[in-house]
């Protein structure tokens, strides 16, 4: 059995900036006392059957170690999944829900984006 | 070392339920051992439910309550079997267990409940309380790493049943070994608190991790197929080495600087710590409060 255990820092990304407050050591994160200073992170799990990681849930963990050991004690209690993806949530860019009308609804009367005018042979199997 | 065993035979294995000390044969003795310390242990991390640091960590260690409990299950019905085989060997009448529904003789209920203080076989670094965050991981990081050694070891037995167990329950050993290293490293290597309440843990517990490798009479190389003692020095290379990470100086086992360190012992006899009565009293409440309850 190999214990390896490397030491994170915040962001696990040694050396660059991490987008909030830049490289800080696990002493100066946990100083802000037990939950407080520690990042968010979202959790994908995929499942037995499936292709994709799906959304889980969300838990607060002070590194990726320990996030992910978090997910498999939190998500995978009734074996909902072999692979686990942990991300920090700064990182997760979402679309805004205000710019909805512009962005999805122009798709809607394009019917020739559909591959709908083929003939397709007998032969293929797959479409 | 001689095992306790009471002055009076008869009286002992006249008691309701009761099936310990098997006469001959290591084997039962030896489970109820594996059996007993899982299952104290698994009581002592349960008591930080609803009182974990945080949430996440609140289910990690009842979690791994959860999984020594079911080690422990697996090891008390084996120990069952095991004793009240040997009970029909010796032509012992098999005992009617309080239960009721037709159950006789020793079962995983009766070892669990109806057995007191001096007859559970239990580490005593198990009994210690659960103390602040920093004494829990600790304790869980000496003993499962010593844990996965005697798993590693027990898989290859020449007992199937054993070996079975064994080769199941290490798989989360190792989890255990992996989540309470980790820990060991963030209190270690973390804040001045945080350090101090480690050096303060393992000031507490070093002690009672000397129990972990010296034989008893029921785990003699013949019993167990190998030989415990051989067991110490990985475990020291391999703690050690965690320990450093954490900028944590571990202190030998007595070679160093001439004095060495006196390490508790006796659990595995029956001589237990003063906190024994108490878990046990908390634990049995239920069956001590209404023998034979069933729901």
């Amino acid at each position: 059995m190999n214990i390896s255990n490397r030491k994170f820092y915040y962001g696990d990304i040694p050396g660059e900036g991490s987008g909030g407050d830049g490289l800080q050591s696990t002493s100066e994160k946990t100083s802000h006392g037990g939950g407080q200073g520690w990042p968010l992170w979202e959790v994908f799990i995929r499942s037995r059957q499936g292709l994709d990681h799906k959304h889980a849930g969300s838990l607060h963990a002070a590194d990726a170690a320990m996030a992910m050991e978090n997910a498999r004690d939190v998500y995978t209690r009734r074996q909902e999944g072999i692979s686990i993806w942990v991300v920090e949530s700064l990182y997760i860019h979402a679309s805004n829900p205000d710019e909805a009308a512009s962005f999805y609804e122009p798709a809607a009367d394009k019917v020739y984006r559909y591959p709908t005018f083929y003939d397709l042979p007998d032969e293929v199997k797959q479409m | 070392m001689q095992s306790l065993v009471p002055i009076n035979k008869k009286q002992l294995h006249e008691r309701e339920g009761s099936s310990s000390n098997p006469p001959s044969g290591g084997r039962g003795a030896f489970l109820l051992h594996l059996a007993d310390t899982n299952l104290i242990l698994a009581q002592r991390n349960a008591e930080w439910c609803g009182h974990g640091p945080i949430l996440e960590q609140d289910i990690a260690i009842t979690n791994i309550s959860l999984d020594l409990l079911g080690q422990a299950r697996n090891f008390y019905q084996y120990a069952a079997e095991v004793i009240n085989r040997e009970d029909i060997q010796n032509m012992k009448a098999p005992k009617a267990s309080p239960f009721g529904g037709g159950l006789e003789g020793a079962s995983e209920d009766t070892l669990a409940y109806l057995r007191t203080e001096r007859e559970f076989k239990n580490l005593l670094i198990t009994e210690l309380p659960k103390s602040d965050w920093a004494q829990t991981i600790l304790r869980q990081f000496l003993y499962s790493v010593y844990q996965y050694q005697l798993y590693e070891q027990l898989q290859k037995s020449d007992d199937r049943q054993l070996a079975a167990i064994a080769e199941k329950s290490i798989k989360e050993v190792a989890y255990h070994v992996k989540w309470s290293s980790e820990w060991v490293i963030r209190l270690g290597d973390g804040t001045d608190e945080s350090h101090q309440r480690m050096l303060k843990a393992l000031e507490n517990l070093w002690p009672y991790t000397g129990e972990f490798f010296i034989p008893e009479d029921y785990e003699n190389e013949d019993t167990i197929g190998f030989d415990l003692n051989s067991l110490k020095q990985p475990w020291l290379i391999r703690v050690d080495a965690i320990l450093k990470e954490a900028t944590l100086l571990s202190p030998s086992f007595g070679g160093g600087q001439g004095e060495a360190i006196f390490m508790h012992t006796g659990g595995k006899q029956g001589i237990h710590t003063e906190h024994m009565g108490f878990i046990l009293a908390e634990m049995q409440y239920l069956q001590r409060m209404y023998p034979g309850a069933e729901w």
